[in-house]
């Protein structure tokens, strides 16, 4: 297996792009990424994508090939290009796959992308079309919603370990402050727990304020070789570890509805390989696609004790400058979260901060950082570990 | 909010409580697997109906309601634990304020919900409080 580099990444602005369609941003992002690695198409060898639904939110399949079109790749070249799907966490796999590729010696020069079109549709359709990444036939029948779904693991997790609802709101006020840092971000407005805990109930105990938007938005990475990535650019970021898995699609079956096995075990294959552990990472950016699942990531990622995640983050260690400090990038909340985009856009998070280039939410010194992407509520997750040292 | 044909399938299952146990390790499986996943390619399933008791795990009140729920608003959703063994998903028929954790619930059969308007209604099971 060879050493994996990113040398080039890039985010188009994430919020509701009305005025641009699905190929319009995901050219865009392609294009910043190879213009910051400083490379044209000739020398690109593959191209995954990450994409949940273009079928429901675009009336758009075959979404590697229409990629692979508009950034020029089929002329002439004739590019093979994949579209990776596992909901939420299709970016983060569409990642692992150009990993695996440029790892097994198969690939040099590959681009990992992910995007998602999600306002074309009825806020009603997009809705449907993300409680699709639970379990349409036992969860959704019986009125499950997303929100409802992580609403159940907020209220075990309140039952069993006190966590508050204002511990939750913490959550969105952190990630609301970073993300008004974050030029991208869809909201770049501050907010109080008050404004959290007196916004509308969506799901009890989860207010809107606790969910994250729908938006549209795209990502691009390019990975090479470690071995010439130096060529491309000075500031190479390393992959220190990538890992995936899975655990059962509805919420019900799960060994423990407030911990997503999928994450603690793609967590512990990530250190694994990495040889590192959690006191060693600088920064990690989750999937707070609620604030619960905040509270639950940082947990099942080992940078906090179980059912003291709540705790730690009203405390402030999650915060920039605090212990290990938890989506820089404004995480899915601010940022927003076009869920096929969602995995790039934290990896484009974490080279931006290694680089030293994340300006006012730049972590001091950060030599470590952690991606943390989750598919539905826990059945697939994808961890993945970047260095600025080889 | 589905499909008829997708709906059809699981009638019995979905009106009866009707569920699934393996021969070869003693797990219940509810909603019905047709495969173990303890003993895979060596399990023998067969039916079981459930006795349609057991206890919320935990629960959410729904606000903003999914495709086909929306004359439902605020209804409760809960994960429960059949006293076999198996959790699933459903609604509690009870007032919002007294749901809690530990609560004893039942099966009972009622609407589920429809497809749109005129659309095709779904029955199949809820749950209610034990002593209700
Ligand atoms: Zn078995």
């Amino acid at each position: 297996m060879r050493d994996v580099a990113i040398i080039g990444v890039k985010n188009t602005k994430f919020g509701e792009l009305w005025g641009k369609s699905l190929r319009d941003i995901v050219v865009e992002a392609g294009a910043g990424a190879l213009e910051d690695a400083g490379i044209g198409g000739k020398e690109i060898d593959s191209l995954y994508v990450g994409n949940m639904s273009g079928g429901r939110f675009i009336d758009q399949e075959h979404i590697g090939a229409l990629i692979a079109d508009y950034s020029g790749l089929s002329k002439n070249l004739h590019v093979p290009a994949t579209r990776v799907e596992a909901a939420c966490a299709s970016g983060g796999l569409a990642l692992r796959q150009a990993i695996m590729a440029v790892a097994s010696g198969y690939n040099d020069i590959v681009i990992a992308a992910g995007a998602e079109k999600m306002t074309d549709v009825g806020s009603e359709e997009a809705s449907s079309a993300l409680a699709a990444a639970a379990d349409r036939e036992w969860e959704g029948m019986a009125g499950a919603t997303f929100p409802g779904i992580y609403a159940m693991i907020a209220r075990l997790h309140m039952h069993r370990y006190g966590t508050t609802s204002e511990q939750l709101a913490e959550v969105a006020v952190k990630n609301h402050k970073n993300g008004s840092l974050n030029p991208i971000a869809q909201y770049k407005n501050r907010i109080t727990v008050d404004d959290v805990l007196n916004s509308i109930m969506v799901a009890d105990p989860l207010h809107i304020f606790d969910c994250s938007p729908i938006t549209d938005g795209a990502s691009a990475l390019v990975l090479a070789p470690a071995d010439i990535a130096h060529k491309y650019t000075d500031t190479p970021i390393y992959i220190r570890a990538t890992a995936q898995a899975s655990d059962t699609i509805a919420l019900h079956d799960r060994r423990d509805i407030t911990t997503l096995d999928a994450t603690v075990v793609a967590a512990k294959r990530a250190y694994s390989m990495a040889k590192l552990k959690p006191e060693d990472i600088d920064l990690v950016e989750v999937h707070d696609c609620f604030t619960i699942a905040e509270i639950c990531a940082i947990e099942d990622l080992g940078f906090a004790e179980k059912g003291k995640g709540g705790i730690v983050t009203a405390n402030g260690e999650t915060a920039i400058g605090g212990r290990i400090p938890v989506n820089t990038s404004g995480g899915l909340k601010a940022c927003g979260h076009p869920v096929g985009a969602t995995g790039i856009k934290q990896a484009v998070e974490i080279v931006t901060q290694l680089r030293g280039e994340a300006g006012k939410r730049q972590v001091e010194g950060a030599e470590y950082g952690m991606t943390h992407n989750v598919g539905g509520s826990g059945a697939t997750a994808v961890v993945h570990i970047f260095s600025r040292e080889r | 909010m589905s499909s008829v044909p997708r709906f059809w399938r699981s009638l019995g299952s979905r009106y009866n409580l009707e569920g699934t146990r393996c021969k070869e390790c003693g797990e219940y499986y509810y909603p019905p697997r047709n495969f173990c996943v303890n003993c895979r390619r060596i399990g023998h399933i067969e039916p079981y109906k459930f006795k349609g008791t057991g206890e919320i795990i935990s629960y959410t009140i729904i606000h903003t309601a999914a495709e086909g729920f929306e004359d439902q608003t605020p209804y409760t959703l809960a994960i429960i634990q059949l006293d076999e063994g198996p959790r699933l998903t459903s609604q509690v028929i009870c007032d919002p304020d007294k749901i809690h954790i530990g609560m004893r619930v039942r099966s009972v059969f009622r609407k589920l919900g429809e497809d749109g308007e005129g659309g095709m209604i779904y029955y199949g099971t809820k749950f209610a409080p034990e002593d209700s």
